[in-house]
């Protein structure tokens, strides 16, 4: 079900791009100024809630299927031990990042940018899966029908 | 925040409750970037304020939003509550001071990922070196327990989403709950309770 609602899905319509560019600026310049993979993995998912909340989680479910968010899950944890497992190969030790380039400033660079994009994904997959699981429990509505008073 | 805090515990309808730990969760968010920890302000905001009270409210539409009454209260939860607050308090008459040069955090490591993280790693903030260089085990631990928390969620009350072939039970149900909602809109879009 769709809330008819004009104002609020063309908001919702302008926002959402805006948050998830956001969620980017915040994964990949974590860096330099406040955030990371933690906050940028919610930001992201908030994107894909706020869709579900006003179109309904159904059309939700078309953007991102279950299946795609928890595959979303999984790789993140998997690149980041993924990245852990690389560097043991390459000679150095668990999350060593040093050995992943030529220079070891490239190296911690590299490596902190993929083991930061696996925590926003690992964040961003479970907090999707987590939202889709609890609406999708009851019925397949808004988790919000009775809190909903207008 | 007090006073937020003194009407989550007070108020019997969880919705009001769901919606005052939100504004708890930001007023703390608040604190912290007084306190400079723009980093943890960031998650709280984002993970306290935002996800926390959408995920709540889900579980509102799964329970209840009324808190059941107890008709007697006991004392030996008053007891118990008084008793470890109590020792919490105690604990904190140890603690250094906010600020404090000498207190013991920024004695040990603390000035070595000030000194030499820019060296040594690379990028200007500090707080993400220290997560995902310094402390990069720890912080594959925690992306353990976001992963494991979502299993554990999927694992408890998913498996009605699971299955998507077409003869399963899942299936069926699903259907049906998909039917009976599209006869329940067309009758008359209304609040009412679905027992699931």
């Amino acid at each position: 079900m769709m809330i008819e609602k004009v104002l609020l899905r063309v908001i919702a319509k302008l926002l959402i791009p805006l948050i998830l560019l956001f969620a980017l600026y915040v994964q990949f310049h974590g860096d330099f100024g406040p955030g990371g993979g933690f906050q940028a993995g919610v930001i992201f998912a908030v994107a894909f809630i706020l869709y579900a909340l006003i179109f309904g989680v159904r059309v939700a479910r078309k953007t991102i299927s279950s299946a795609v968010s928890r595959t979303i899950l999984a790789l993140g944890v998997l690149l980041y031990g993924g990245t852990g497992i690389v560097t043991m190969l390459l000679g150095g030790e668990f999350l060593n990042y040093n050995v992943l380039a030529q220079t070891h400033y490239g190296g911690q660079h590299l490596g902190i940018f993929l083991v930061e994009l696996g925590v926003g994904m690992t964040v961003t997959g479970a907090m999707i899966t987590i939202f889709y699981t609890f609406s999708g429990h009851s019925s397949n509505e808004l988790p919000f029908r009775k809190g909903d008073h207008s | 925040m007090a006073g937020t805090a003194y009407w989550l515990v007070k108020l019997r309808n969880l919705f009001a409750v769901v919606m005052l730990s939100g504004i708890y969760s930001l007023f703390a968010a608040v604190l912290y970037v007084v306190m400079d920890a723009v980093d943890v302000a960031f998650t709280e905001a984002a993970v306290g304020a935002g996800i926390s009270t959408v995920l709540m409210l889900g579980t509102l539409a799964m329970t209840a939003d009324e808190e059941k009454v107890h008709k007697k209260p006991s004392p030996f939860a008053l007891v118990l509550v008084l008793v470890t607050g109590g020792v919490l308090v105690y604990g904190t008459f140890d603690m250094p001071r906010y600020g404090d040069i000498n207190a013991p955090i920024h004695q040990h490591v603390a000035n070595r990922y000030i000194e030499k993280s820019g060296h040594e790693v690379g990028p200007p903030n500090i707080v993400t070196s220290v997560l995902a260089s310094y402390r990069g085990f720890d912080t594959l631990g925690e992306t353990a327990v976001v992963f494991t928390a979502a299993i554990g969620v999927l694992v408890i009350i998913g498996r009605s989403k699971g299955s998507t072939m077409p003869g399963s039970i899942n299936a069926r149900r699903r259907r049906e709950d998909e039917d009976a909602n599209q006869a329940e809109n067309e009758a008359a879009p209304k609040d009412e309770e679905t027992p699931s």
